[in-house]
């Protein structure tokens, strides 16, 4: 008798707990699934309005040609797509190599004191405000090297900006790839150059390109600095030494301006913007995803 | 001197038949940093055979094997000293290229490690065309010649395009002996080749070490101690001691130690004393 009374007591006591665990349950995937839906939620309702406002700016001149005075029907943003193209360009001609670079060092060679200097300093340039490296640029770049606002100016701030997120997210990529590929690659004799080259990079690209695109997307929104370096254009310009037009540039000459016109097409350039860096985003990770298991 | 680049390119011209290489370990002591975990191993390796290294685990087994390709030191920090030679010549010897080294001594690991971005025949070639020569006829060639050298042929002539990783734990294993025999070593180091492998895929690891002997020299290291048995034709047993530096007990013909040990401590062992 008392036997059983002992069990039934222990079996009550099992049954509240998982009455009580289930129902933590419940609610913590509830909580879990509202914050995924309000995050998405808010993005969603961010393009829906800027298409929504952006939208009636769009039209074949929008795209093709240069910007007009107020007053002026018509005119476009073709001068700040190709400025920003451009100098999209040469960042990431400058800022990818240095920034991958820095990656594989601090991974591949980098130990003791010198690659904490260089970890470090690379966290502080990440940190640093983008309108101090325009202030830098435009002190350094602008007044002594090349003497007036130039596209190139702009192209060095937006690829200062690039560096330290592909040189971290490089490190972060290249230390997931086990050591045990390395050491693979190593005992058949293969030199540590083309290990890392051949090996090591290839199981980490799909990583590598991730972090090239957000630095992209990161520097194709830049406005702070551009002001400070390329200055903007309100005509075409394809001299990298000459002040350019950009598409953050010209979203914020519109969007301060006081006509109505000019706040609709600073939501069409914004939405272009948007347009610009998500295509950008698709043909690089295009461009690297082939199947690598080709026959060669 | 002579295993710097134009006796190498020499040897791996040499005709297959005759190969019969041997290895002599002479006083290697092993570092990590300044702790030392393997002290003053001598022993020969001989040529065409099987030389099981056993002992517990931490008594610097895997790190002496490491040793016999100049593969402990690319751990940050390890290094070794004394002397390893293959065929006489000291690996460890002023002007010695490490990376020639492990060209003619290569290493299977405990885990398969196939590269998990290239094709089972990318995966093959892998030692030849990261280091450069290779048109597709001759590629074709050695990967047909390696698979069915490491009996996996059969089982993946119909997917050589798929990936290295799609493959079974025990498929990938052979892979891996496939991709070192590609490159036509005159040693094979195996690091506990089927200690992650399932007891089918282990017989036939095993199968195919006897196989190989024929034509390579192999060293494997197991903590397996019926699987020393059953493959090699020398063991070795190391212990480490209270200091937890690993040293060589004894070494002799596998049938000889596993009858009438010399040592105390390997009859302990062998005999599931400790360990």
């Amino acid at each position: 008798m008392e036997a059983s009374t002992v069990i039934s007591l222990t079996l009550g006591k099992t049954d509240t707990s998982l009455k009580r665990r289930k129902l933590v349950d419940q609610i913590f995937t509830i909580l879990v699934v509202l914050s995924a839906l309000i995050g998405v939620a808010i993005l969603a309702l961010l393009l829906f309005y800027i298409i929504l406002r952006g939208a009636p700016a769009l039209n074949v001149a929008f795209f093709t040609e240069r910007p007009l005075p107020y007053g002026e029907p018509g005119g476009g943003v073709a001068p700040a797509i190709l400025g920003t193209l451009q100098m999209l360009a040469v960042a990431a001609l400058l800022g990818i190599p240095i920034g991958l670079g820095t990656g594989i060092y601090l991974v591949e060679f980098g130990h003791g004191r010198f690659a904490e200097a260089i970890r470090f300093t690379v966290d502080l340039i990440a940190g640093l405000p983008s309108i101090s490296v325009g202030v830098f640029v435009w002190s350094l770049i602008v007044r002594h090297v090349i003497g007036n606002f130039a596209g190139l100016a702009g192209a060095i701030a937006l690829a200062i900006i690039m560096v330290p997120i592909v040189a971290r997210t490089a490190e972060e990529m290249l230390r997931l790839v086990p050591d045990t590929l390395r050491e693979a690659s190593l005992a058949l004799g293969v030199s540590r150059r083309r290990t890392i080259l051949n090996v090591v990079l290839p199981t980490a690209r799909t990583g590598l390109v991730t972090g090239t695109v957000l630095a992209l997307a990161r520097a194709g929104g830049e406005t702070a600095p551009l002001l400070l370096t390329a200055l903007g254009n309100q005509f075409f310009n394809f001299d990298l030494l000459q002040p350019m037009a950009a598409l953050p540039i010209q979203i914020y000459n519109y969007a301060v301006g006081p006509y109505e016109d000019w706040h609709t097409k600073a939501w069409g350039a914004s939405l272009v913007l948007i347009g610009v860096i998500a295509t950008l985003s698709l043909l690089t990770r295009w461009a690297t995803s082939r199947s690598s298991f080709k026959a060669r | 001197m002579s295993l710097a680049k134009p006796m190498v390119a020499e040897r791996l011209e040499r005709p297959v038949s005759s190969r019969g290489h041997s290895m002599q370990i002479r006083g290697l002591s092993a570092y990590y940093g300044a702790k030392k975990a393997v002290d003053g191993i001598t022993m020969d390796i001989p040529a065409n055979h099987i030389t099981a290294l056993i002992g517990p685990s931490g008594c610097g087994k895997s790190t002496v094997i490491r040793c016999l390709n100049r593969m402990h030191e690319v751990v940050r920090g390890a290094r070794a000293e004394g002397e390893v030679l293959l065929d006489g010549e000291n690996i460890y010897g002023p002007g010695i290229d490490p990376v020639q080294v492990r060209r003619l001594i290569g290493m299977v690991f405990q885990k398969p490690n196939p590269f998990p971005m290239m094709s089972v025949y990318d995966n093959v070639i892998a030692g030849l065309k990261l280091n450069g020569r290779l048109d597709k006829r001759e590629a074709d060639a050695i990967v047909e010649r390696s698979l069915r050298q490491a009996a996996l042929w059969d089982e993946v002539k119909d997917k050589l395009q798929a990936s290295g990783a799609a493959l079974s734990g025990g498929q990938q294993q052979r892979l891996c002996i496939a991709r070192t025999l590609a490159v036509e070593p005159e040693v094979i180091l195996m690091d506990e080749p089927a200690s992650a492998l399932d007891p089918i895929s282990t017989l036939k690891i095993e199968d195919l070490m006897q196989e190989l002997r024929e034509r390579y020299t192999i060293v494997v290291v197991t903590h397996n101690m019926q699987q020393a048995a059953r493959v090699s034709d020398f063991t070795a047993f190391m212990l480490a001691g209270d200091d937890r530096v690993g040293r060589l007990v004894e070494v002799g013909p596998t049938d000889e130690m596993f009858t009438r040990p010399t040592e105390k401590r390997t009859e302990d062992y062998i005999t599931g004393r400790f360990g």
